[in-house]
């Protein structure tokens, strides 16, 4: 079903040159897409508050959570209640990290260096890595009480296990002519370690690391509601059996800034560390 | 570059004192119940230039890895100066296809890193000074402090070139070390690299696919076989020295490239 003229069509304009052309949609900067997207979502929202298609008891309008995100962020920067809240979660958090990295380091370089940790260790961590690490929440409590012990503990357990494949996987990263160059170097297994693995493993490692950030937070809060305390967790279970839904909505969303700021300086450090590898400066230029 | 009209009066290095001696050098990857190499004796004379040449797979590389002690042969003996080669050697410099740059360190740090591994940083800091000497002569004055990401595949392989050469071996094992270059960058490599060797009157083994570079560096080229690896041929190539890339036109040169190209072939078909 040609058209007669298509071809006459570029015959009468030869001058023409066939050019990429990049359509409207893909032309749109980043921070204005966002920002669209963000609009469109929120117009979505009240849509379905306005018209109740989900109760009023249950989902607040974008207005009233906004109020609350405004009086929230007040009663932090004065100093209030929630902001002790706020340390408590971020004390956890911090420490549940800490403890994951130094003991996913030593687990990763016992599996990825040595025969025994391979062959022995590692399928113990496959095993465990497998269960639902939240079901030992309960466990950790009566172990170590309902202070904040029992949150860091569940929090480092739980991001524990990206450090270690990432260190691991970082070990085997060096390829079969970078060991050969060492051992013609006459390099000993403790010198190939420093001045060849751990370099070279050192973007798998970070983004262990990065994955660690995240799942460091969940482990924190899943221990304030199963296990009671004084952080921000807590406050989003009593706000949720309050049915303060805004509360719940807007105690998340600064929640995230934690697990983002952690993210963060990760990102500084690789940066400072990793300033050779291609994926992460470039990474780096996008701004992820 | 005097001493040079000795050795084209002597051309196929046989004579020199020899460096490494291999006797009926076998290896099967057991594993695999592959079998790589077969019986190979090979001398390499003080001062020659040696080259084997042959199709993928057949073992050239298996066999330098055992001269350099990094594979144990499954039969046969390997002496370098007189003695067995019995694990890793620092006294042998080697290079292979890729430059394994660390990107992590500028040129100058990798080049000087066989020292550091072997006397520790502060003796690396004293290396400097060589090192910048090593990096001046292949050309690459002024990216001393540059990380390999900014570098070209053919300046990559020149800073390999200088940490090969920066623990001053006599004994140099090269496995396809320019294959990854482009043809012009490889030819201007070849003459450096021949020009350093003659300097130095070092002892070279290089292992090639092209026909021509093995003939206008070498004084000898050995083809091997297919799998498993054995050496169907000796070819002396009795070009004078120093050799250089108009010698290619030759018609000396084509009758030695299609000389080996014959017993590459009748090999391949075998
Ligand atoms: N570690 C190993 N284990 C088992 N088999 C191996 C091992 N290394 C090499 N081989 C086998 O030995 C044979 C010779 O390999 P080698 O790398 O020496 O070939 P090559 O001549 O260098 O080839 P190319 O020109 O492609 O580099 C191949 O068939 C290869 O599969
Ligand atoms: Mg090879």
């Amino acid at each position: 079903m040609s058209h007669p003229d298509a071809m006459t069509d570029s015959d009468a304009a030869p001058t023409t040159v066939w050019r990429e052309e990049v359509s409207l949609i893909d032309r749109v900067p980043r921070s204005v897409a966002m920002i669209l997207l963000l609009i469109g979502f929120l117009l979505v929202w009240q849509a379905a508050y306005s018209f109740e298609l989900i109760s009023k008891i249950i989902m607040p309008s974008p207005w009233e959570t906004a109020v609350d995100i405004a009086f929230v962020g007040q009663n932090l920067l004065t100093g209030g209640y929630m902001l002790g809240a706020l340390w408590t979660t971020t004390l956890e958090v911090v420490e549940g990290f800490l403890i994951a990295v130094l003991i996913g380091f030593l687990f990763g370089l016992l599996v990825g260096e040595t025969a025994f940790g391979e062959r022995a260790v590692m399928p113990y961590l496959v095993a465990i890595n497998a269960m639902p690490k939240v079901a030992f929440a309960p466990l950790f409590v009566s172990w170590l009480g309902f202070g904040i012990a029992s949150k860091v503990a569940l929090a480092a357990f739980i991001a524990v296990f990206p450090v270690i494949v990432g260190t691991a996987a970082g070990l085997h990263a060096a390829d079969e002519n970078a060991r050969m160059l060492f051992r013609t170097m006459g390099s000993s297994r403790w010198q190939t370690l420093v001045k060849l693995k751990l370099p070279i493993g050192m973007p798998h490692f970070f983004s262990g690391l990065k994955n660690a950030t995240v799942l460091v937070v969940v482990g924190a809060v899943v221990g304030e509601f199963l296990g009671g305390g004084k952080g921000f967790g807590e406050l989003i279970r009593v706000a949720a059996s309050q049915l303060n839904t805004p509360r719940v909505f807007c105690l998340i969303i600064y929640l995230s800034f934690l697990g983002l700021g952690l993210y963060w300086i990760v990102t500084v450090i690789q940066h400072r560390f990793v300033f050779w590898h291609r994926e992460t400066v470039l990474q780096g230029e996008i701004g992820a | 570059m005097n001493e040079t009209a000795v050795k084209a009066v002597e051309p196929a290095g046989l004579g020199g004192r020899p460096v490494y001696e291999l006797h009926g050098v076998s290896k099967t990857f057991v594993r695999r119940n592959v079998h790589a190499l077969d019986r190979i004796d090979l001398t390499l004379a003080e001062g020659s230039f040696t080259a084997v040449i042959g199709s993928s797979g057949c073992g050239k590389s298996t066999l330098l890895k055992i001269m350099a002690g990094l594979l144990p042969p499954s039969d046969g003996s390997v002496y370098l100066s007189g003695k067995p080669v019995m694990g890793p050697r620092r006294d042998i410099g080697m290079m292979f296809q890729q430059a394994t740059l660390f990107p992590w360190r500028t040129a100058i740090e990798n080049v000087v890193l066989p020292i550091e591994v072997r006397d520790g940083k502060q003796a690396a800091a004293a290396a400097h000074e060589q090192a910048y000497k090593l990096l001046d002569l292949v050309g690459l004055n002024g990216f001393e402090l540059v990380y390999p990401s900014e570098l070209s595949g053919g300046m990559a392989q020149r800073v390999a070139i200088c940490r090969m050469l920066i623990n001053e071996p006599t004994v140099l094992l090269l496995d396809e070390p320019f294959s990854a270059l482009d043809e012009l960058t490889r030819d201007f490599m070849n003459m450096e690299l021949q020009r350093i060797c003659m300097q130095r009157d070092a002892t070279v083994l290089l292992v090639t696919h092209s026909i021509a570079e093995a003939v206008i560096l070498s004084d000898l080229v050995y083809v091997m076989s297919q799998r498993p690896g054995r050496f169907e041929e000796a070819v002396k190539i009795d070009l004078p020295r120093p050799r250089s890339l108009d010698m290619m036109s030759d018609p000396h040169f084509g009758e030695l490239v299609n000389r080996i190209r014959s017993h590459l072939d009748k090999g391949a078909f075998l």
